[in-house]
This record gives structure tokens, C-alpha cells and sequence, in this order.
């Protein structure tokens, strides 16, 4: 199943936020559990996580630092803010209405069909 | 046996990808890295999988994206950067072209049906001329309605705003010419000059909502119509500078075949070219926004550290001789000019500045003179708060009290914000948000002076 564009466009900020939720992450790390939560259905194009995290970190939902190991390259992480989670309660409040309306509506429209 | 060649071909394909990257502008080295960490993950999670360097290179690049959405991308999330790289040339396909062209149309229609409006009212006896027999007054009303409805159109057509907001729009425009044409002013009176005077600052308002193109709550897009703003200045000077010129020369050389021509280029050249400017600069501004754009930073480079200095020598002089403000008419006027080029230089080092950057000396300077400015004021006020009571006897002293006013609150937030951030308790944007969310105040007070203060005061 291919999502549409615009709807995995919708659904990245509440799922980047609830995904630094649990704990703090960098780029990859995000998207290899976006495709874990989602069985892989939900297909993003790798690049388009990162403006989406510099959107964030803009509006001060996420912070990001950067971390060198010890033997390796830099690597930059991203924790969510205050601001994030609040926002992320409002995303999930807005979300879930969307859906309650979603799940009245799909009865009707059936019936209507048939 | 050949790994070892085969990772230096990756590191530098790698190396390729990257600086492809770079080239275009919107990124920045630091987001390479991150993009580039993404890019050698992917490939060591695919190698491990099984396939050779070569082939997880190629699935990672393809799993990344196109180069070019991704930069738009960055883009529009970091439109700061945008600004500054949306250099002259962008390559123009076969529809960009085509779209300059109609553009290129658009805006001359629209800058001479302003130089056109200004000439109409004169068919109906009219006079710009302020000495001339019953000239000035209706000019000196109404000159923001022969520039800015067409600066207005000029967005509401690029950003193709949608037709609730051009109503609204339109409707704003309407009413302001309707009240400060119907409203009774007696002949030089100084209600009509302050209404005249804050007209323009009130209506700059819907121009800046037609500029954001419907996103005008989106603080990026306001200190983008900041940007604007001090651009267009710029430009516009520019545009007068060669526009003095050239009707220097043009009186100049038709008087030496003995024609005179001073008459045309007075009444037409200058006056048409004075409006029309105003829309040719402010598409300029929108076409090669890089080209001037360091200049409004670099004068407040220049200009910050100056004013601060002259700040300080100013409050150290008055600490040292004792010597009070004089309280004249004048003073309270100046103090208003003072506070408002402390607060542009401000406002343009802000959207000059990278978000993210930790403070420097040049935030000090800033914090300084905000500082510095603020302590002048509460001195004047002080000095006058015995005779501010009998400022509600005249519709001058009452405006630019009030302009006193919101000018040091904005400057009080900035410097409690400032502060914080230098002591590194909120972050740079927060001063950014609070500018931003700022800006309507000024032309809402200055919508109140023009609606307001005239029946307030008799109309005198």
C-alpha cells in the first residue's frame, strides 16, 4: 500500500515528535523506526526526514546537538523540547479528532454505496 | 581482494554526492554531515546485507532522493538561507521564462496605472503642490492610495492570494479612503497632517499580509516582509538617486536646443517616476532578492556600534555636567526618531542573523544600545511626567506619546529577551518571535491615530 504524498507529509511531524518522545535519536535511527512502526508501509523518502527536522528544531519542538565518538564521524542528535511535547499532545488531540470523525463517516458512506 | 579499492571509490563517490550537495545553496556544510552520516549508514546497513559497495551506494543515494526536492525542501524550511542564495540567474526553462515575461508586464501595467492615478485627481482641479491654490491637502490625504493598492494587486498576483483575503484586502483600502476623505478636517488643521502621516504606516499592514501570500501568522514569513521592507527602502533610494539624474539631464539638455522642459519633468517625470518606482523597486526586491540584500545588515553593522558609542558619551556627558533635556516641543519627536533607528537596527541585525548561532560581541553592542536608549527615555519621560498630564489637550503630543510608548515596550521585551539569551536561557528565536508578533502593533496604533484622534479632537 503507497501512502500519499501528502498525507505522510501530515503525519511526520506528530510521528518525528512522538518518536524522540520515547528517547533521544538522529536521522537514520528515525526513519529505521518509522519503518518499524509502520511494518514498512509507510514509505518516506530517506532526504525529506531532514528539512522536516531542522523545521522542528526551528520552532524549538526538538533540539539538536551534535555528538563525536571517540573513533568515528559527528553525528547529530535530536531530543524533544517542552514545546515539543505540547505540541505533540495538540498533534495527537487533532489527530485523534480527524480519525473519530473518519471512523463516523466510513459507515455512512458504505451504506450509501450499497 | 578488492575491498580496500572499493572503499576508496565509495569515500570518494561519497565525496561527489556531497559536494553536488553543497553546490546548491540551501544546504549548509553542517547539514551535509548529517545527510552524509544518513548516506554511509544506509550503505553499511546494506552492505551488511549482502550487497557489494557499488550497488548499496546506488540504493542508498536513490533511497535519499532527488538532489533538487530536497534542497527545496531546505529551502523553504531555512527561507533565510533562500534569501540570500536566490541568486540573479536563476536557469531559466522554457515556462520560467515565460512566466518572467508576464511578470515583467504585470508590474509595468501596475507601476503606470500608479503614476496614471496620481495625475487624475489634477483633471479635477486637484494640485499636488502644496503652495499652489487648493493644493496639498487632498494629495497629502490620499498619497498611499496611488502607490500601495498596486503593490498590494502586485502580491495578490504573485502569491496568488485567494479571493476571501483580496476581498478583505480591497475592503481595508476602501474603508480608510472613505474615512479620511469624508472626515471633516479643518483647512491645515493637525489632525489631517497626523492621519496623513500614519495612514501610510497603518495600510503597510495589509501590504505586508498580500506579501506573506496568506501565511502572514508564520513569523518566518513576517521577518521575510521585514527583509522586504528595508530592501525596498534601499532600492527605492537607489531608484530616486538615478531618477534625479536623469531628470537633471533632461532639463538640462532640452534647455541647451532652447526648449524648455522643466515644466515636464517636474510635473510628469518626477511625480509619475516617484510612485512608479515604488512598485518597479518593490518587484525588484522580489526578482534578485540577493543582490542588494547585504546592505540593510551591513548598515547596521556599521551604524550599531556607532549610535552606541554616541549613546553612551550622550548619558555619561549628562551624568558628568548635570545638565538636564531641554524640554522643548521637539524633544519628544526626536526621542521617537532615536527609538525608532534603534529598533530597525535591531530589527535588521535580527533577520540578518543565523538563528542558531551562539551570541557574540555584536549582541553585546545591540543589548547596549537598546539599554542605552531606554535609559534616555525614562529620563525625558521622567522629565515630563509632571507636564503629561496636559497632553491630552492636543492630538500631537497624544500621538507621539503613544508612539513613545509602544516603542519602548517593544525595546523593554527586546532587551528582558536579549538578556536572556546572552545569559543563555532562551534561544535567539524567541527574540525573533516576539519582533515578528510585534509588528502589527505599530500599524494598528497607527489605524487608531487615523480613525480615532480626528473626531477626538474636533477635526482641528
Amino acid at each position: 500500500m503507497n501512502i500519499g504524498k501528502d498525507l505522510v507529509a501530515a503525519s511526520a511531524t506528530p510521528l518525528v515528535l512522538a518518536i524522540l518522545a520515547e528517547d533521544e535519536s538522529y536521522g537514520y535511527a528515525i526513519l529505521k523506526r518509522v519503518a518499524e512502526l509502520s511494518d514498512g508501509r509507510l514509505q518516506w523518502t530517506d532526504g525529506m526526514l531532514y528539512p522536516v527536522l531542522h523545521r522542528l528544531e526551528r520552532l524549538e519542538y526538538i533540539a539538536g546537538h551534535w555528538q563525536t565518538p571517540a573513533r568515528g564521524r559527528r553525528r547529530k542528535y535530536y531530543r524533544i523540547t517542552n514545546r515539543g511535547r505540547a505540541a505533540l499532545a495538540l498533534q495527537r488531540e487533532h489527530w485523534q479528532e480527524v480519525d473519530a470523525t473518519l471512523r463516523r463517516v466510513w459507515p455512512l458512506a458504505a451504506e450509501a454505496k450499497s | 581482494m578488492d575491498k580496500p579499492k572499493s572503499s576508496a571509490e565509495l569515500a570518494e563517490r561519497i565525496a561527489q554526492w556531497r559536494t553536488h550537495l553543497l553546490a546548491r545553496g540551501a544546504i549548509e556544510p553542517s547539514d551535509a554531515d548529517e545527510l552524509e552520516d544518513h548516506l554511509r549508514n544506509q550503505v553499511a546497513a546494506l552492505s551488511s546485507a549482502g550487497l557489494t559497495a557499488e550497488e548499496a551506494f546506488l540504493v542508498a543515494v536513490k533511497r535519499i532522493g532527488q538532489q533538487e526536492e530536497m534542497t527545496r525542501e531546505f529551502a523553504r524550511v531555512h527561507s533565510d538561507r533562500l534569501w540570500k542564495q536566490l541568486v540573479a540567474s536563476p536557469v531559466p526553462d522554457g515556462g520560467a521564462s515565460m512566466e518572467a515575461r508576464t511578470e515583467a508586464w504585470v508590474v509595468v501595467g501596475l507601476a503606470v496605472i500608479a503614476a496614471l492615478s496620481l495625475k487624475v485627481p489634477e483633471l479635477f482641479g486637484q494640485r499636488l503642490d502644496p503652495d499652489a491654490e487648493g493644493g496639498g491637502s487632498f494629495y497629502s490625504r490620499n498619497l498611499s492610495f496611488f502607490v500601495l493598492p498596486c503593490l498590494v494587486a502586485y502580491f495578490a498576483w504573485k502569491r496568488r492570494l485567494d479571493r476571501v483575503t483580496c476581498a478583505w484586502l480591497a475592503a481595508t483600502f476602501v474603508a480608510a479612503g472613505v474615512i479620511v476623505n469624508a472626515f471633516p478636517f479643518s483647512p491645515q488643521g493637525s489632525t489631517e497632517l497626523i492621519a496623513a502621516l500614519h495612514l501610510p504606516i497603518a495600510l503597510w499592514l495589509p501590504v505586508g499580509i498580500a506579501y506573506a501570500g496568506g501565511r502572514w501568522s508564520d513569523p518566518a514569513e513576517r521577518m521575510n516582509f521585514v527583509r522586504f521592507s528595508g530592501e525596498l527602502a534601499i532600492y527605492y533610494v537607489l531608484i530616486a538617486l538615478g531618477g534625479g539624474v536623469l531628470t537633471g539631464l533632461t532639463v538640462g539638455l532640452f534647455s541647451f536646443i532652447g526648449v524648455d522642459a522643466e515644466w515636464f519633468a517636474t510635473e510628469w517625470m518626477l511625480q509619475c517616476g516617484a510612485v512608479g518606482a515604488f512598485i518597479v523597486g518593490a518587484a525588484l526586491v522580489e526578482l534578485k532578492k540577493s543582490v542588494v540584500e547585504n546592505m540593510a545588515p551591513v548598515l547596521t553593522r556599521v551604524f550599531a556600534p556607532m549610535l552606541a558609542v554616541l549613546l553612551v558619551a550622550l548619558l555619561g556627558t549628562m551624568a558628568w555636567t548635570g545638565n538636564a533635556l531641554a524640554l522643548e516641543r521637539e524633544v519628544l519627536i526626536a526621542f521617537n526618531l532615536l527609538l525608532m533607528l534603534v529598533l530597525g537596527l535591531l530589527l535588521y541585525a535580527l533577520s540578518a542573523r543565523d538563528s542558531l548561532a551562539r551570541p557574540n560581541w555584536f549582541d553585546g553592542v545591540l543589548l547596549v544600545l537598546v539599554l542605552c536608549a531606554l535609559a534616555l527615555n525614562t529620563v525625558l519621560l521622567a522629565a515630563m511626567s509632571a507636564r503629561i498630564v496636559e497632553y491630552g489637550s492636543s492630538a500631537n503630543k497624544l500621538a507621539a506619546l503613544g508612539e513613545n510608548l509602544i516603542l519602548v515596550s517593544n525595546l523593554v521585551g527586546s532587551a528582558w529577551i536579549y538578556t536572556q539569551f546572552l545569559r543563555g536561557r532562551q534561544s535567539f528565536a524567541a527574540l525573533e518571535r516576539w519582533q515578528t508578533a510585534y509588528l502589527p502593533v505599530y500599524s494598528v496604533w497607527a489605524g487608531i491615530v487615523v480613525v480615532v484622534f480626528p473626531p477626538l479632537f474636533g477635526f482641528a
